[in-house]
């Protein structure tokens, strides 16, 4: 039985423009999934329906959103909210605009732990103390009474990590969170990632819009167009022979700098055209 | 020979540390750029590559004079323009342009794109404005149509086709881009580096390209300087880089890239 059950899940705007056309999709515990796709392609969205948080001008029409097996929409707000507080969090993009920037770090990851699960704040900040350690922070004590802005980017990235796993979550909804960083640090940030997932036995949904981030941290992923699934595979069966005209045509847009020509392929129209085809007979195939 | 196009030679940068400033008196500085030599020759694309902090941004925005050095020699086209004034400057401003990392905020929104390309041209006295702007438009590969549109009805790739457009517009000896693609998708990031390939070497423009992606890279430029703490580590032609690199944070820079294969071992 899988964590995250996604089932037929669209998303409208207001003005009834599809943003998620029957998304389908499934994390178990202690899998990895990433979502791919370009900018525009819903994957952020799915996130923000999973954690309730979808803009205001959105609204989530049809499809069912399972957490271990209860259906969330289902919930009325109050216990929803709940439930999603204690089973699921999120490790947002930007580190900067995440953290206050006029609070010390120490109870801005320990107000989760006294808020949502009700430890004593003493408690509450040898637990974040220990997180820290275990997010590699070499001086965890001098870093919980820091301010964000002392930090560097690296650091505060960790900070969020440590503070997305505080209360136990079962699943973690990490939305690009190493655009932000250069590539050495996204390289301790991802590893460090995988490590704690592992660790803790958490169900991670990943979403980026990098294919050679993807095949560093996942082990399952779904590609999205303008809101629609195009594909879902493991990863080395998608690295392998991607199925779909449009994944192959992503892959190779992907930069490899082993390859000696370096050539770059974007996406070509004939494909674009093709899966705009492709999304507008499903379209056409859902009002009918 | 010809000269080269550029020559630095001892470039330092220092900036005010305000974190650290004392209630009366001035902030300690912290060198940025610790005497950088190097030559940029005509028609070279330099790829300026480091970590964040590392000092490549600064670099580039001191050798088009966006800042004043502290010291050291900037030769450009034999003219030493390290300590000039802005008066002195203005008419040399048309030679060198850049092309900004987020399109979004280096495009006035409220002016439409016909607009943004003339700004330049008309402040530096240029004739026969509109043709310049359609052939900017056209270079880069944007419908003339689009000289009527506003930044936000365009798409990241597109804006930053407006923004390579303004600098190529003015017809410069030297375009500095920052970290131009890395907001971008990959389908629009490879559309974009292919188009500025095509300028490259229909223009024979002289470029600097400052990124922290080795990989988008590769096939654009010429010559690459590898920097890490505000000092060059490596300095070479872009083939031998990636054949043997020399300096041990460049090859923490190329094993650090993730690529699409799950093959690869991240040790």
């Amino acid at each position: 039985m899988s964590y995250l059950t996604i089932q037929d899940l669209t998303v409208r705007l207001k003005n009834g423009a599809p943003l998620l056309r029957k998304v389908s999709l499934a994390v178990n515990s202690g899998e990895v999934r990433a979502l791919v796709g370009e900018s525009g392609a819903g994957k952020s969205m799915i996130g923000k329906a999973v954690l309730g948080i979808l803009p205001r001008a959105a609204k989530l029409t049809s499809g069912k959103i399972l957490l271990d097996g209860e259906d969330l929409l289902r919930l009325p707000p109050k216990a929803r909210r709940a439930k999603i507080g204690a089973k699921v969090a999120l490790i947002p993009q930007d580190p900067l605009t995440a953290l206050n920037p006029s609070r010390r770090v120490g109870p801005q990851i320990t107000d989760r732990l006294v808020d949502i699960l009700g430890w004593t704040r003493e408690s509450a900040e040898a637990r974040a103390v220990e997180l820290l350690d275990e997010v590699h922070i070499q001086s965890p004590d001098r870093v919980m009474r820091s301010y964000p802005h002392e930090l560097s980017g690296g650091m505060r990235q960790r900070i969020l990590i440590a503070s997305a796993f505080a209360a136990e979550p079962k699943l973690i909804i990490a939305d690009e969170p190493t655009t932000a960083l250069d590539v050495t640090v996204q390289k301790q940030i991802l590893k460090l990632i995988r490590e704690m997932q592992e660790r803790h036995d958490t169900a991670l949904l990943f979403v980026t819009h990098d294919l050679g981030v993807v095949s560093k941290i996942s082990q399952s992923l779904t590609v999205l167009y303008a809101g629609k699934v195009i594909e879902e595979t493991d990863v080395r069966t998608f690295f392998a022979a991607p199925k779909h005209a449009y994944s192959k045509a992503l892959l190779a847009a992907t930069p490899k700098y082993t390859d000696p020509d370096g050539s770059l392929m974007p996406v070509p129209d004939s494909i674009i055209s093709e899966v705009e085809q492709e999304v507008a007979a499903f379209d056409a195939q859902l009002t009918r | 020979m010809s000269t080269p196009l550029y020559q630095l030679s001892d470039l330092k940068v220092s900036f005010p540390d305000l974190a650290h400033k004392p209630l009366f008196g001035a902030a300690p500085r912290t060198d940025v750029l610790k005497g950088l030599t190097f030559d940029v020759a005509k028609g070279d694309v330099l790829g300026i590559v480091g970590g964040s902090g590392s000092g490549k941004s600064t670099l580039g925005r001191a050798m088009i004079r966006l800042l004043r050095p502290d010291s050291g020699s900037i030769l450009f086209e034999g003219t030493e323009i390290a300590q000039l004034g802005e008066d002195a400057l203005r008419p040399l401003r048309k030679q060198f342009q850049m092309i900004f990392q987020d399109p979004m905020s280096s495009l006035n929104p409220r002016h439409r794109v016909g607009g943004i390309i003339a700004g330049p041209l008309s402040l530096q006295g240029f004739d026969d404005i509109p043709r310049r702007v359609n052939d900017a438009l056209e270079m880069v590969g944007l419908p003339k149509g689009f000289a009527a549109r506003y930044p936000h009805e365009l798409s990241g790739g597109q804006r930053q086709r407006v923004g390579i457009a303004r600098a190529i517009a003015l017809k410069p000896d030297f375009i500095l881009a920052d970290e131009i693609v890395s907001g971008l998708d990959v389908s629009s990031q490879a559309q974009v580096l292919n188009l500025l390939e095509q300028l490259v070497r229909d223009l024979g423009l002289t470029l600097a390209f400052v990124s922290h992606d080795l990989s988008v890279i590769r096939r654009l430029c010429s010559r690459i300087l590898v920097m890490h703490h505000g000092e060059i580590v490596e300095n070479a032609a872009t083939a031998d880089l990636f054949a043997n690199p020399q300096a041990d944070y460049t090859r923490a820079l190329l094993d650090a890239i993730p690529l699409p294969d799950p093959d690869q071992v991240w040790a």
